[in-house]
């Protein structure tokens, strides 16, 4: 079981830009037009989902995120709207569909 | 439960059934549409199903693919099957779901509404698979639940309950490995079965997105889903194909060996093909008494399509290569690290894969770029593709080069001629970035583009997958072969042969195509082409690689030029500028009527083809001129 490593400062403004590999958070809202955040939510980008960040192309961009059992990649400035909360252990909810 | 009681053309007891009074209809499916989101292995699916049976067309007016094929049953009657795009939902928002909707729920003309659907999900994804599951169940279709990559997740410690999920929601579910043919005889039962509407326990709100994945999460637990463990030997290689160094070594390393098995690798078949062509039009020669018709068959038809089937070897390799590359995961992460490059001209990681192949051939490539979501970055990939150097221009650039660069080595290891070859594939390059540039910044400006990628666990290829793929691009290049290039080649042929003089045919400057070639000389004289490489220009209007054939017929008929052979007939009438300028013209012109239609219909219209082939003449008319007149 993955744990949180924790690095993640409690940030009005956190995203998932500031995770680097490994690290993981939980997804508070897609600042993103309806369609795209939809499209978001079909891969698995939802609120309170855990998402782990993954392998990036080199530079860092785009980078591979981890959610909901797929890895999807994600572009910095996509990346940037999707707000977090830092992930405060793995909640009873989680546990259930986590791997 | 998995007793399989209550319905009567069932072969074997396996499939899950749900209980209940099933609402069956006793006839079996005629036609049966494939569902499911991308990765899910659904064209696997397809291919199990119905082999070589099956044909690639487009949806009228749009730009989706239509893939059907024919399933035969076990008793020998056969169904339609259709592959839909695959898609996240059926809320009909990009072009792929408004067209699987569409046929799903009957309202396209052109495609009958299917009686039964198979819906194939990745198993070793199901929380988020199943979602899809609520909407197409929803439609009321008879639906067979597959559950794909059955064996992916019994090997990493994955389990589902198929009995308890078709009791949840209400449909047949087949534990399924398309790839191993595990289960697919299930898959044949549903189709030959009787087909009941799926009665769900219950189904959430469609359009809620966090509803829908409540719902499948709690199905999911009903059948006990176990997810899998995550896969491990993707992590593993992708932490050397994604690794910050490697990565874009091993990215390097992987173009680098295509190209070079291009060609090196593809010599020594396409020299077998021509030997095959040179030993048959001997037989025909030898064998037929000479007629008009001989004349016809051996000079026309028979150089002429075989001087375009040598290629077939090169063009298979390519497109072995880019399925192996596909199929295996690696081409997602190639985008994934050419996704910054490719930003910078304005276009994104999704364009590089078209652009790979297009160097292979722009047809393939321009349907290639249907993954491409945002419209104008792929109208943009479309506009500049033909600009890759195909392998239609590799022979003219080949006979142009040895005709006049002599063979030497550069620093060791390259060739004069290999460099040469280099410099032309790095001219069209170069002019597809800055094209891509102009028009990303203009007419196609848009903003930086979404850009989302699914990263699929990394595969083998199987043998059957890559197999269809090469036998259905050998069919379109034979096909092209055996129509557009003989077509231009009897043509051509009846053009140097008439008017007849005294029951002869006539010198080939008194010739139809000869007076055409004269009559065009004044505007290609600039450029340092007399009127021979005129006809042969226009001939290579139809596709790049007939001039080859065109120059060998005008050459081998004019009796001066006859000895010495095509090389020597060239190095004779063409003075190095004037060579530097046809390689210049092949690199930039869009000589190629297939790529024009193409153009056509996948942007919807003329005004695309139409300004790309008036653009890319322009250039290939300037850049010659500028050749012509700089190089003595």
């Amino acid at each position: 079981m993955l744990q949180l490593s924790g690095n993640n400062e409690p940030n009005a403004h956190a995203t998932l830009v500031d995770l680097r590999r490994g690290d993981a958070a939980i997804l508070d809202g897609i600042d993103l037009p309806g369609d795209e955040a939809r499209r978001l939510m079909e891969l698995g980008f939802l609120p309170g989902a855990r998402v782990t960040a993954g392998f990036a192309a080199p530079g860092g961009d785009p980078r591979v995120f981890q959610v909901d059992g797929s890895e999807i990649a994600l572009r910095r400035e996509t990346a940037r709207r999707l707000r977090t909360r830092p992930d405060k252990g793995v909640r009873p909810e989680a546990r259930k569909r986590s791997r | 439960m998995s007793d399989c009681g209550s319905c009567h053309g069932c072969g074997t007891a396996s499939l899950a059934e749900p209980p209940g009074p099933a609402n069956a209809r006793s006839l079996a499916a005629k036609s049966i549409a494939l569902v499911g989101p991308p990765n899910s292995g659904k064209s696997t699916l397809f291919n199990r199903l119905t082999g070589l049976r099956q044909k690639v067309a487009n949806f009228p007016g749009v730009t989706v693919e239509q893939h059907t094929g024919i399933a035969e049953l076990p008793d020998g009657r056969t169904v339609r099957v259709i592959d839909l795009p695959g898609i996240y939902s059926l809320s009909p928002r990009s072009e792929d779901e408004q067209v699987a909707y569409d046929v799903l729920t009957g309202k396209r003309e052109d495609t009958a509404k299917p009686e039964a659907i198979l819906l194939v999900l990745d198993s070793t994804n199901l929380g988020r698979h199943l979602m899809l599951a609520a909407p197409v169940l929803a439609l009321g279709i008879p639906t067979l639940i597959v559950l794909n990559m059955a064996d992916d997740l019994r090997s990493r410690g994955g389990h589902v309950d198929a009995d308890e999920l078709a009791a949840q929601l209400g449909a047949p579910v087949a534990l399924v490995s398309a790839r191993q043919g595990e289960g697919i005889g299930q898959v044949f039962d549903f189709m030959a079965g009787a087909l009941a509407k799926p009665s769900p326990m219950e189904l959430p709100v469609l359009q809620d997105v966090p509803k829908c994945r409540e719902w499948a999460g709690r199905m999911g637990r009903e059948a006990r889903y176990r997810a899998p463990a995550p896969p491990e030997w993707t992590h593993r290689l992708d932490s050397v194909f994604l690794h910050p160094v490697a990565g874009p070594l091993v990215f390097a390393a992987v173009v680098l060996a295509v190209f070079q098995t291009i060609f090196t690798a593809a010599v020594p078949l396409m020299n077998g093909v021509r030997w095959l062509f040179d030993v048959s039009g001997a037989w025909i020669t030898a064998t037929l008494p000479p007629s008009v018709f001989r004349s016809l068959l051996t000079e026309g038809v028979w150089s002429g399509v075989g001087s375009v089937v040598v290629f077939l070897p090169q063009v298979l390799l390519l497109f072995l290569f880019i399925g192996i590359l596909e199929d295996s995961g690696y081409l997602a992460r190639a985008a994934l690290i050419a996704d910054r490059t490719m930003a910078k001209v304005g276009l994104q990681g999704k364009s590089f894969i078209p652009l790979l192949s297009a160097y292979a051939c722009a047809v393939p490539a321009i349907l290639a770029t249907r993954t491409i979501e945002n419209k104008r970055d792929r109208t943009a990939t479309i506009l500049i593709a033909p600009f890759m150097t195909c392998s239609a221009r590799l022979p003219v650039y080949t006979l142009i080069i040895a005709a006049f660069l002599p063979e030497r080595r550069l620093l060791g290891v390259l060739s004069t001629r290999a460099a040469a070859l280099l410099g032309l594939y790095l001219l069209g390059f170069l002019a597809a970035v800055a094209t891509a540039k102009a028009l990303k910044s203009s007419v196609l400006k848009s903003g930086r583009s979404q850009f989302l990628m699914e990263m699929p666990s990394y595969r083998w290829p199987t043998f059957q997958s890559l197999g269809l793929r090469l036998y259905d691009r050998s069919k379109i290049f034979l096909r092209r072969a055996g129509t557009v290039i003989l077509l231009v080649t009897v043509v051509l042929w009846v053009a140097e042969h008439v008017p007849t003089k005294g029951g002869r045919a006539p010198a080939i400057e008194h010739s139809i195509a000869g007076r055409i070639g004269h009559a065009i000389e004044p505007v290609i004289h600039p450029l340092g082409f007399n009127w021979k490489i005129g006809i042969g220009l226009i001939t290579s209007l139809a596709a790049r690689e007939t001039i080859i054939g065109t120059l060998g017929e005008i050459y081998g008929m004019d009796p001066e030029t006859q000895k010495g052979g095509l090389q020597a007939a060239i190095r004779r009438d063409l003075t190095p500028g004037g060579a530097v300028a046809l390689l210049i013209f092949f690199a930039f012109a869009m000589q190629c009527v297939s790529t024009i239609a193409v153009v056509r219909r996948e942007t919807g219209g003329w005004k695309w083809p139409a300004l790309q082939f008036g653009y890319m003449s322009v250039l290939a008319y300037s850049g010659a001129f500028l050749a012509a007149h700089l190089i003595r």
